[in-house]
């Protein structure tokens, strides 16, 4: 592999950071990098299939407005001119949002989400939007209603979901920055399974105005980067209080980047680091594990004390989540109906009433998972159930958020593997929906609680696949992520001799 | 618990306004009743002493400030959806024929 830092590296290999000090310094133009991105989507997307739709036109527009503006002296936000990816789930006005189901083909909002206000506001040329399991329902990217994606590492096998293509579109250098969104690890585990970092900010912490909701007391925007540098970057920039989001936090998005910075220049002498007991073990793969050991062993290293903690009700949180997920999805998606946009079908037979336009429109346009769960959301919420299975694991979500509190008494920040395998062959879990939902089985207390977390990349297991370390934080304290994230990937990326993406296979691409 | 039938789901379905196949619904009966199998072990731990919660920030009556605010333009509204008519949207026939 060629060396993929410095004044030699290509503009889509260097981090988001860095193009913008050079955009800052004026040495490159932001029509230059974005031009550059768009040409490396043309050359790989046949093998990757990162994005739905890519926008070049509205992204060379801005990009030409933007160097133009900082040719004429204007002060632009640190990020303005660098390109980034949006997952299909937010909406962004003028361009095609379908969410990855077939039941939005064509559907063009008239309005942009709150983060993507910000992010045109400050700049950044949006190259397209990527694809994902539909409705952000699954860990594959396999359920999307227009085709998978591929893992940049191996094209054979998932590239994680729901938010894949935004993952595999920072793996293969489409794209410096993505936007994903977690429900309960859609930006973690595919970071985790394409070597790169995801982010789930604490619930609150960016507006969910303009996302397509899955589950509202779950649902998480958050970046999608290939650097803990880039990623503190991008949540200050989207993060922070908006009031057309009843549930945002007022907290300012701020402190992030100066975190990063600690992590790297200082060591972690007085950080408490907790090991999740019930987080590893069983069914985690032995390379997982490994990996995980060495970057407990270089947590310690430099100072960080490694206490082991308990949360014994984790091992209900799968349960719990896929009721409470099915629940609120299977009221959030009553609205795609074929009444006031996307797709309508009439019944192939007998009147044409609204209610059989709805249910024949549904039928055709959802695909089998988004069925399975609305189904048994339904099912869970119906009369003479609603106690048992709803009622239930809401009590459940109380004992995981009394679990988090006393491991945070113990801890400042809990630890595991992010995801319990590498990334599997594409089909190999598709008809067994249990076998797909353990993916998540250490992302969704994050989520149950509202409390935020990262992936890393730290390392290769034995399939020679990338392997991810998650770390949480208490609510509202993003900011130990961001430290010990880049103190440990600092540590790491020492020890590998650059990024653990560097040993990606290249893509050779259509054109290249 | 109950284990959940193919008729049951036919009855879930209807009220969820989804129509199946025979196949879908074959299938999903199959698959739905594994996990709901799976997913009741809730119940083991959801004793009357705990508390329920359903969202994980401890909000209430939040408010923006009571400002007018442009709304979305109707036109651009319209044009994304199925079928439009003098400023409305145009749907099938919602009351049945006695109405």
């Amino acid at each position: 592999m060629s060396a993929a830092t410095g004044a030699d590296s290509p503009l889509t290999h260097m981090p988001a950071s860095e193009l913008s000090q050079r955009l800052g310094a004026r040495e490159i133009s932001s029509v230059e990098v974005t031009q550059a991105h768009l040409d490396r989507i043309a050359a790989v997307e046949p093998q990757v299939h990162a994005f739905l739709h890519v926008s070049a036109d509205e992204a060379l527009a801005t990009a030409a407005d933007v160097d133009a503006r900082r040719g004429a002296g204007e002060e632009l936000h640190p990020l303005a001119g660098v390109p980034i990816a949006v997952k299909d789930v937010v909406v962004t006005r003028g361009l095609p949002t379908t969410a990855g189901s077939r039941i939005l083909e064509g559907w063009v909002p008239p309005y942009d989400a709150t983060l993507v206000e910000k992010i045109k506001a400050a700049g950044l040329p949006i190259l397209g939007k990527t694809n994902m399991d539909e409705f952000a329902m699954g860990s594959s990217t396999e359920h999307s209603g227009y085709g998978n994606t591929h893992n940049p590492w191996d094209l054979d096998r998932i590239p994680g979901g729901s938010g894949g293509g935004s993952a595999a579109a920072i793996a293969a250098y489409e794209a410096p920055l993505a936007i994903g969104t977690d429900t309960g690890g859609s930006i973690r585990q595919p970071a985790a399974v394409t070597g790169t970092v995801g982010v789930k900010p604490t619930y609150g912490s960016v507006s969910r105005y303009g996302l397509i909701a899955l589950a509202s007391s779950l649902d998480q925007a958050g970046p999608c980067t290939r650097s803990v540098m880039d990623a503190a970057l991008l949540h200050e920039l989207i993060g922070g209080h908006d009031p057309r989001d009843a549930t945002s936090l007022t907290d300012p998005a701020t402190g992030y980047v100066a975190a990063a910075k600690e992590g790297v220049s200082s060591d972690l002498r007085g950080m408490r680091v907790g090991v999740v007991r019930e987080l590893q073990g069983e069914g985690y793969q032995p390379g997982v594990l490994a990996r995980f050991e060495e970057s407990l062993e270089a947590l310690r290293n430099a100072g960080a004390e490694i206490v082991e903690v308990s949360c014994p009700h984790f091992t209900y949180a799968l349960a719990a989540y896929y009721l409470i997920l099915p629940a609120e999805a299977s009221s959030n998606l009553a609205k795609f109906d074929g009444m006031r946009f996307g797709l309508r079908v009439e019944p192939s037979e007998g009147p044409v009433t609204a209610e059989r336009v709805m249910a024949a429109t549904r039928g055709q346009g959802f695909g089998d998972e988004v069925k399975r769960r609305i189904i048994l959301g339904t099912y869970a919420l119906s009369a003479g159930y609603y106690d048992a299975y709803y009622g239930s694991a809401q009590k459940v979500r109380t004992l995981i958020q009394r679990d988090f509190a006393a491991a945070f008494e113990q801890a400042d920040v809990l630890v595991s593997p992010t995801a319990p395998t590498t990334a599997f062959k594409l089909g190999e879990k598709l008809d067994d929906p249990l076998a797909m939902y353990l993916n998540d089985v250490a992302t969704i207390p994050a989520n149950l609680a509202g409390v935020p977390g990262m992936s890393l990349p730290n390392g290769l297991s034995d399939d020679g696949l990338p392997v991810g370390f998650q770390i949480l934080a208490p609510a509202r304290q993003d900011a130990r992520l961001y430290k010990v994230g880049a103190a440990l990937e600092a540590l790491l990326e020492f020890g590998w001799e650059g990024p653990l993406l560097r040993r990606a296979p290249e893509l050779t691409g259509g054109v290249a | 618990m109950s284990t959940l039938s193919r008729d049951e789901v036919a009855r879930v379905a209807a009220l969820a306004r989804i129509d199946l196949t025979p196949g879908e619904l074959d299938r999903l009966a199959g698959e739905l009743d594994v996990i709901v199998e799976s997913v009741a072990r809730v119940s083991e731990v959801a004793t009357p002493d705990v508390p329920a919660t359903s969202h994980p920030l401890p909000l209430t009556n939040v408010f923006r400030a009571d400002e007018p605010v442009a709304p979305l333009d109707r036109d651009e509204v319209l044009a994304q959806a199925p079928a439009a008519q003098d400023g409305k949207f145009l749907v099938p026939q919602i009351l049945g024929e006695e109405a």
